[in-house]
């Protein structure tokens, strides 16, 4: 369990390294907007205020820490397996495609079986989408970090061939899109709150994913098989079907959150599907160490840096990158935290002896 | 439009010109991968390398008016992400793949950043050798104005080769990368071969960004690559880790990046996106036919990717 007496130290440093990485990367952060020529201590104060600072400007993260919860599982998920897949900006866009093919085709039927439908559209295209990067791994051993990318730009030029030819709306001129979902159809928000039910989906989608991967056999196998391919090959785990039914499923979050996007956000399908919620959400999963439900508290905190992008534009006429150079600053500090782990003599379990188990992996 | 004048004959001829206009940061951005992996390392980073030495390379040629002042400051630039990159990966427990990742978000990101104020103004492009003046079609002329850079790239290509094979250096390189306890049993410091290696291919990468915003398309924008990159450590793969196999891949790679804007200048619009993924597609199938899950790919370093 995590608040077990005896491994305290370990619970300690599974949290405080990573906001010990969040904390100095903001210094670095600081230091770059210094020689930018911004003063550092204000443009913190305009992040906290654009993200965090009062009730709308919180309403305006959560809006944006939706998708990146799902897309954040994209990666999560088969990182238990041992695979890197970062395709989860195509899965987003083939899963808005998917939704909006959707709920053009629906019209006219009842809203809630309208928007059931999308969902299962973007859940089923997004998953085939990642499905087929886990069969590839699987049966022909092609790299997954390397195919999903690629996927994700044979994703953007299929949204941009459906947008601009087969499903394009002849009154959308300098910004080509498909036609727009109706309004009944649209995901509503919640009840007082400008927030869609996209953060609902995020949540629950996160908690799910953390109980089918710590608390059934599923994910028990899956992290077998993550830890030693062929020790699980020996116990008779199916490897097979695990990679791809993890990689359908994570591929089906990032599916989800091209429909959320679509259905809550949007309204219709063109290039603004493609605004780096994959990305970004690559970040997300990173610091929290792919676990589901770090990822919900990084996403709101990711999806607040995405926030204040206007206001440093606006307010300290720092270009719209910087919001991208900082989450590179905070992606780099994260990874070189990952070499800290157990090299900490605070951190250091005392009451383990040696003898233990843990010791004689090696 | 020049190629309507030669019809479909335009196509080909469009396609042969984009094999070495397109190539050459393939060929650079390969030949540094080519160089990285050799060493064990894998460097996905590269794509926020080549971005950063596009913006680097246009803004010295535009702030200096030296084009070739600008494709070095592009390659230093390159190499200053490549010790970052270097330094991060030599971590213990750190992941070459995620590193890179982060490097391309942090590349890019400082790329468009300190690129912003350059994206209005017009540098001055590299020269090129014109090698068309023979002929009175424009076209043929315009296909066959070759940058010196390609042909630096292309002569690059047998000197890796041979630097790889009968070379000390040389050596050292591949034993670090094929089994680091032999060559730790030489006497060869891991580490500094490593990190030298990453440096120098990220050097080369940040010379193909050059080749970008200096020669073609020949212009700073936060869309001027278009995923080469990446494409390129898939591109490594396909060329067995051998140089001069990254030489005709590029090439192929190259062409295969022109053939939405060639079908386009004859008035083939119609599926003009889905061309433009032609090289995605290519790369993807490239993969799944050269992959195999039985055996590593041929000509793999050995401890390519392996951890610390």
């Amino acid at each position: 369990m995590m608040f077990n007496s005896s491994r305290w130290r370990t619970t300690l440093e599974a949290i405080s390294l990573p906001i010990a990485a969040l904390l100095f990367s903001l210094v670095l952060f600081g230091i770059f907007c210094a020689l930018a020529g911004a003063n550092p201590f204000a443009v913190y104060a305009s992040i906290y205020k654009a993200a965090f600072g009062n009730w709308r400007s919180f309403q305006n993260t959560l809006i944006r820490a939706a998708p990146l919860m799902l897309t954040a599982l994209c990666t999560a998920l088969p990182a238990r397996l041992g695979l890197i897949i970062i395709g989860n900006e195509g899965a987003l866009v083939v899963g808005g495609i998917g939704a909006v093919a959707a709920g053009l085709a629906l019209q006219g039927a009842p809203p809630t079986l309208v928007q059931i439908g999308m969902a299962l559209a973007g859940l089923i295209c997004g998953g085939l989408w990642i499905g087929a990067v886990g069969a590839l791994r699987h049966y022909r051993g092609v790299n997954e970090t390397i195919s999903s990318l690629l996927l994700n730009y044979i994703a953007i030029a299929l949204l941009n061939h459906l947008v601009s030819g087969p499903m394009k709306d002849p009154t959308s001129l300098n910004k080509p899109s498909t036609y727009p979902i109706p309004d009944v159809d649209m995901l509503g928000k919640i009840p007082g709150t400008r927030v869609h039910y996209g953060l609902i989906y995020g949540l629950i989608a996160c908690v799910i994913a953390y109980f089918l991967i710590q608390r059934t056999t599923f994910g028990f196998a899956a992290r077998t098989a993550g830890g030693n391919i062929r020790a699980a090959r020996i116990a008779g785990l199916p490897v097979g079907k695990l990679t791809m039914a993890i990689c359908f499923l994570a591929g089906s979050c990032a599916g989800l959150a091209g429909m959320v996007e679509v259905a809550a956000v949007q309204g219709r399908a063109n290039e603004s599907l493609n605004a780096n919620y994959g990305y970004s959400g690559i970040l997300v999963a990173f610091i929290a160490r792919h676990n589901p439900l770090a990822a919900t508290l990084v996403a709101v905190l990711v999806g607040g840096i995405l926030a204040s992008g206007g206001i440093l534009q606006r307010v300290h006429n720092l270009p719209d990158a910087t919001v991208l150079v900082f989450q590179g600053l905070v992606f780099l500090v994260v990874m070189y935290s990952e070499s800290l782990y157990g090299r900490l003599p605070i951190f250091k379990e005392r009451s383990q002896v040696s003898g233990s188990p843990a010791t004689a992996t090696v | 439009m020049a190629t309507e004048a030669l019809g479909w004959l335009g196509v080909p001829l469009a396609i042969a010109a984009g094999t070495m206009r397109g190539g050459t940061p393939f060929l650079f951005v390969s030949l540094g991968e080519c160089l990285t992996e050799k060493s064990g390392k894998i460097n996905l980073g590269l794509e926020g390398t080549l971005l950063m030495g596009a913006m680097t390379a246009y803004a010295v040629s535009y702030l200096t008016g030296s084009p070739w002042l600008g494709v070095i400051a592009a390659g230093l630039s390159g190499m200053v992400l490549g010790f970052i990159h270097a330094w991060l990966t030599q971590q213990p427990r750190v992941n070459d793949v995620a590193v890179g990742i982060a490097m391309i978000i942090f590349g890019s990101g400082l790329a468009f950043f300190l690129g912003k104020p350059f994206i209005q103004p017009k540098a001055p492009p590299l020269p090129t050798l014109d090698l068309g003046g023979w002929s009175t079609l424009p076209a043929l002329q315009s296909a066959l104005k070759i940058s010196p850079l390609f042909l630096l790239g292309a002569a690059l290509a047998p000197l890796m080769m041979w630097f790889f094979k009968s070379t000390r250096w040389g050596l050292f390189i591949r034993a670090v990368g094929d089994s680091p306890d032999a060559a730790r049993a030489m006497g060869v410091s891991i580490k500094k071969v490593r990190m030298l290696c990453i440096i120098g291919g990220s050097f080369l990468a940040g010379i193909g960004g050059a080749s970008l915003s200096l020669y073609y398309p020949g212009i700073w924008s936060e869309r001027i690559s278009s995923g080469q990159g990446l494409m390129a450590v898939a591109l490594v793969i396909f060329a067995h880790w051998q140089p001069m196999q990254c030489l005709y891949a590029s090439l192929l790679f190259g062409g295969a990046q022109s053939l939405g804007p060639a079908l386009q200048s004859v008035g083939i619009t119609q599926g003009y996106y889905l061309f433009n993924a032609a090289p995605y597609v290519l790369t993807l199938l490239i993969m799944i036919i050269t992959c195999s899950p039985k055996r590593t790919v041929s000509g793999a370093p050995g401890a390519l990717g392996a951890s610390n």
